[in-house]
C-alpha cells in the first residue's frame, strides 16, 4: 500500500525538480502497481468488473474475439521462439506480455485508419486481416514472403490492411506517421494514424520530430508508446528523467494520457478517445501504455544478464491474458474446454503454415536486384548478370 | 525562348508541375512567404497557398520524415533542405527509409519524393554552406542523384525528377544560381534522367564535370585549345545512375580523361568514374585517368579558391594528360 501511495503522490504532476526523486523513486513509474496510480486509465478491476467511467462497451463477440486473438498471438510467439531455437528460423521479436496494449489499440482504429508499426506488433497486423501464412512466410524469408526475403523476420508489410512497412531503425515511423496523417488532413480525409513505438524510442530524434510536427500541424496521429520497461537491457529510468512518458507530450502541445496497458478494455477506450479527438480535428494524442516485456528483447537476447527472473513476478500477476481470461470466464461463459479447443486449432494452423513455408522455395536470385529502383538501371543489370554467372553460395538453410 | 537564370528556371518548373499535378507539395524552412533563402520558391505561396507551400519547423529530419509519410499517403512532396550541408539530420530518413522503402516492402510501398538542396562552394560560405556530399548518397542503394549546370537543364531535369517513380536528390549548384543564364524552353519541358550532355565535342582529352565546375572545365578546355589540345567536355547532369555509354564512347575516342568535382578526392564520384573507365575501356587508355577535385579536408573559408578545382588547376591536368 505504501508503494501505491508513493506512486500516487509522484504522479500528481509536481514539477520534476520538486519531488526530490532519486532514481529509485523515478523508477516507480515503471512498477506494476503504478498502473493503479490515479492518472492511469484502468477499466478492468481486480474483482472482474468494469469501471463504467472507462468502459468501451464492447459486445460479447468483440470481447471474445479479442481474447481469442490474444491467445493466438501468444501461442504464435511461443512456437516462433521454438522454431528459432531449433534453427528453423533466424530470429523472432515477440510481444509476450504486451498483447492487450497491441491488440486493444489496433482494435480501436477504424477500417480506413492506418497503422505505422514498430517491429513488435504482428498481432495488430493479424487483427487487420493479414493471413497467418503471409506472416509465417516472412519468418522464413521464402519466395512467398511479402518482402521477398529482403528483411529479417518480423519485418513484413500488409498494405491491404493499412499496415505499414517495418524497418529496424528506432523511431523513424513516428515522423512518417505524422506526415501521413498531415497529408490526410491537407486532403480533408477523415483518417487517423496509429504509430507504435517503445519507451526507448522516446529518446530518438524522430520522437521529437514526429510529435513536434504533428503538434504544429494538428495532424490526426495517435502516438502509442508501449512502455514495456526495457530497451533491450536498458531500463526506462535510463531513457528519461521525466516522471512519465505521457507528460512529454506537454512540450509539443500534444495531450498525453496513461493507460493500463495490460487492460484491454482500457486500451480500447483510451485509443478510441484519441481517434475521436483526431476525427474532430483536435490533432494528435500521445498514449503511454504501461505494460511489461515478459520476454527478452528478441530471440537474440538473454535477459538473465540484466534482470533477475523473479523481478518479473509482479508483472506476471498482471498478465493481460490471464486478466482477460478471468473476465471471459466470469462473464461470458468461457471455460477450459473452449480454451483447449482454441489452442488445438491454433496449433494446427501454425503447423500447417510452417510446413507450407518450409516447402516454399527461396526468393529468386533476380529478386535481389528488383525494387531497388522502379526499373533496373544498367549497373544493377550488370551486377545481376555477374551474380547469375558466378558460383552459388552455400548454406541458404536456417533461413 | 525566354532568358532565365537557374533560380527562375527551377521556380518555373515547380510552378508548372504544381499547376499540372495537385499532389505536388513544397515544404521546408522558409520556402513559404519569403520564397526560400535563395528565392527559388518565390511566389508559389501566393499562388498555391499554405497547404501546398509549407513553412516547417526547423528540423531537416522532421521535414524529410514527414515528407516520406506524405509520399506514402499519395502526395508528391518536393521538400527543400536549405543547404546540403544541413541534410545530415535527415540522413537516416533518406538513407535507411526513403531509399529503401520500395525494396524492403517488396514493392508494396514505393516512397517517392524529390529533395531539392543547394550544393557546392564559391559563395564565401565556409565549411557549412559549401560542401558537395553527392557521393554519400550515391553509395547507398535506392537514390537517384541529379545536378544541373544550366537553367534549361535545371528546369527539364527537375520536371523529369518529379515525374520519375524513384526518390531523387536534386542538387542545385548555388554558385551559379544567378550567374548561369540562358534560354529556357517555355511550358512543359523535360530533360531525361540518366543522360549526360556532350557540351563541347573534341578528340584529344575527355573532361567530365557537373554543376558549377562545368564552367571551370569549359574555361580550362578553351585555354587548352590555344595549346592545340581539343577537349571533349561532358556535363554528367545525372550523377546516379550515370550515363556510362556517353562516358565510355568518349574515352574510347580520346583515350584520355580528366574528371573534375568539388567534393573531396578520396571515395568521391570521380574515383568511381575512373574505375568504370578502367573496367570498360582500359585498352583504349593512352594516359592514366586524372582527378581534379576538392581536397580531403573540411571546406575552407578564406582559401576556398585554392580548394575548389577551378580552371587554373584543371588546365595543367588536361595538358599533362594530353602529353603523357
Amino acid at each position: 500500500m505504501t508503494a501505491l501511495l508513493q506512486s500516487e503522490s509522484r504522479t500528481s504532476h509536481a514539477p520534476v525538480g520538486e519531488n526530490n526523486a532519486n532514481d529509485a523513486d523515478r523508477s516507480a513509474v515503471r512498477r506494476p502497481d503504478d498502473a493503479l496510480a490515479g492518472d492511469v486509465i484502468r477499466t478492468l478491476r481486480h474483482d472482474g468488473t468494469l469501471d463504467p467511467a472507462h468502459d468501451p462497451k464492447l459486445t460479447r463477440d468483440e470481447i471474445l474475439g479479442l481474447y481469442k486473438l490474444m491467445v493466438r498471438v501468444r501461442i504464435l510467439d511461443d512456437r516462433l521462439v521454438a522454431l528459432q531455437r531449433q534453427g528453423r528460423i533466424g530470429f523472432h521479436i515477440g510481444s509476450l506480455g504486451e498483447e492487450a496494449a497491441i491488440l486493444g489499440s489496433a482494435f480501436a482504429m477504424r477500417e480506413n485508419d492506418w497503422i505505422f508499426p514498430c517491429y513488435r506488433e504482428f498481432g495488430a497486423a493479424l487483427l487487420r486481416g493479414m493471413p497467418l501464412q503471409r506472416y509465417v512466410d516472412n519468418m522464413f524469408g521464402n519466395a512467398n514472403d511479402p518482402v521477398k526475403g529482403r528483411q529479417m523476420p518480423d519485418h513484413y508489410t500488409y498494405k491491404k490492411g493499412h499496415f505499414g512497412s517495418i524497418s529496424s531503425p528506432i523511431g523513424t515511423q513516428i515522423t512518417q506517421a505524422a506526415g501521413f496523417a498531415w497529408a490526410a488532413k491537407i486532403k480533408k480525409e477523415d483518417i487517423a494514424v496509429l504509430s507504435y513505438f517503445g519507451d526507448g524510442a522516446t529518446s530518438s530524434n524522430d520522437f521529437h520530430n514526429g510529435l513536434n510536427f504533428a503538434g504544429v500541424f494538428r495532424a490526426p496521429t495517435i502516438f502509442f508508446c508501449r512502455n514495456n520497461g526495457w530497451a533491450i537491457s536498458v531500463p526506462t529510468e535510463r531513457q528519461t528523467a521525466s516522471a512519465t512518458f505521457a507528460e512529454k507530450g506537454i512540450a509539443y502541445g500534444v495531450p498525453g494520457v496513461r493507460v493500463d496497458g495490460n487492460d484491454i478494455f482500457a486500451v480500447v477506450k483510451a485509443t478510441r478517445d484519441a481517434v475521436a479527438r483526431a476525427s474532430r480535428g483536435e490533432g494528435p494524442t500521445l498514449i503511454e501504455a504501461l505494460t511489461y516485456r515478459l520476454s527478452g528483447h528478441s530471440t537474440s537476447d538473454d535477459p538473465k544478464a540484466y534482470r533477475p527472473d523473479n523481478t518479473l513476478d509482479p508483472w506476471r500477476a498482471l498478465d493481460p491474458l490471464a486478466r482477460t481470461r478471468r473476465y471471459v470466464e466470469q462473464h461470458l461463459g468461457w471455460n477450459d474446454d473452449a480454451q483447449r479447443a482454441l489452442e488445438t486449432e491454433m496449433d494446427a494452423e501454425i503447423k500447417a503454415a510452417v510446413a507450407a513455408a518450409e516447402k516454399t522455395e527461396l526468393p529468386s536470385l533476380d529478386s535481389l536486384f528488383e525494387d531497388v529502383f522502379a526499373s533496373l538501371p544498367w549497373h544493377l543489370e550488370e551486377q545481376r548478370e555477374e551474380l547469375r554467372k558466378g558460383p552459388r553460395a552455400k548454406g541458404h538453410g536456417a533461413h | 525562348m525566354p532568358q532565365m537564370n537557374m533560380v527562375q528556371a527551377i521556380n518555373d518548373a515547380l510552378r508548372i508541375e504544381m499547376r499540372r499535378d495537385h499532389r505536388v507539395v513544397v515544404l521546408g524552412e522558409d520556402v513559404g512567404k519569403v520564397g526560400g533563402v535563395f528565392r527559388v520558391t518565390q511566389g508559389l505561396y501566393d499562388e498555391f497557398g499554405d497547404d501546398r507551400v509549407i513553412d516547417t519547423p526547423l528540423s531537416e529530419g522532421g521535414i524529410i520524415g514527414t515528407a516520406i509519410g506524405m509520399a506514402l499517403y499519395g502526395l508528391v512532396p518536393v521538400p527543400e533542405i536549405q543547404f546540403s550541408d544541413f541534410i545530415f539530420p535527415a540522413y537516416d530518413q533518406i538513407v535507411s527509409e526513403l531509399a529503401k522503402y520500395r525494396y524492403r516492402s517488396g514493392g508494396e510501398y514505393p516512397a517517392k519524393l524529390v529533395i531539392r538542396t543547394p550544393v557546392g562552394g564559391g559563395i564565401r560560405g565556409g565549411h557549412y554552406h559549401s560542401q558537395s556530399p553527392e557521393a554519400q548518397f550515391i553509395h547507398v542503394a535506392g537514390l537517384k542523384v541529379v545536378c544541373p549546370a544550366s537553367p534549361a537543364d535545371a528546369k527539364g531535369l527537375l520536371l523529369a525528377s518529379i515525374r520519375d517513380p524513384d526518390p531523387v536528390l536534386f542538387f542545385e549548384p548555388k554558385r551559379i544560381y544567378r550567374a548561369a543564364k540562358g534560354e529556357v524552353p517555355e511550358g512543359d519541358f523535360v530533360v531525361p534522367l540518366g543522360k549526360a550532355n556532350v557540351v563541347k565535342p573534341g578528340v584529344h582529352v575527355t573532361v567530365i564535370a557537373w554543376g558549377a565546375m562545368l564552367y571551370e572545365a569549359l574555361e580550362a578546355s578553351n585555354q587548352a585549345g590555344k595549346q592545340g589540345i581539343d577537349c571533349e567536355v561532358i556535363d554528367l547532369r545525372t550523377l546516379w545512375p550515370l550515363d556510362i555509354d556517353t562516358i565510355i564512347a568518349s574515352v574510347k575516342k580520346t583515350g584520355r580523361v580528366v574528371v573534375v568535382h568539388e567534393a573531396p578526392k578520396s571515395c568521391g564520384l570521380g574515383g568511381e568514374i575512373v574505375s568504370l573507365i578502367n573496367e570498360k575501356a582500359f585498352l583504349h587508355l593512352e594516359a592514366p585517368p586524372k582527378r581534379v577535385t576538392g581536397f580531403d579536408t573540411p571546406f575552407p573559408y578564406t582559401l576556398e579558391n585554392e580548394y575548389l578545382p577551378l580552371a587554373h588547376r584543371i588546365l595543367p591536368a588536361i595538358v599533362e594528360t594530353a602529353r603523357y
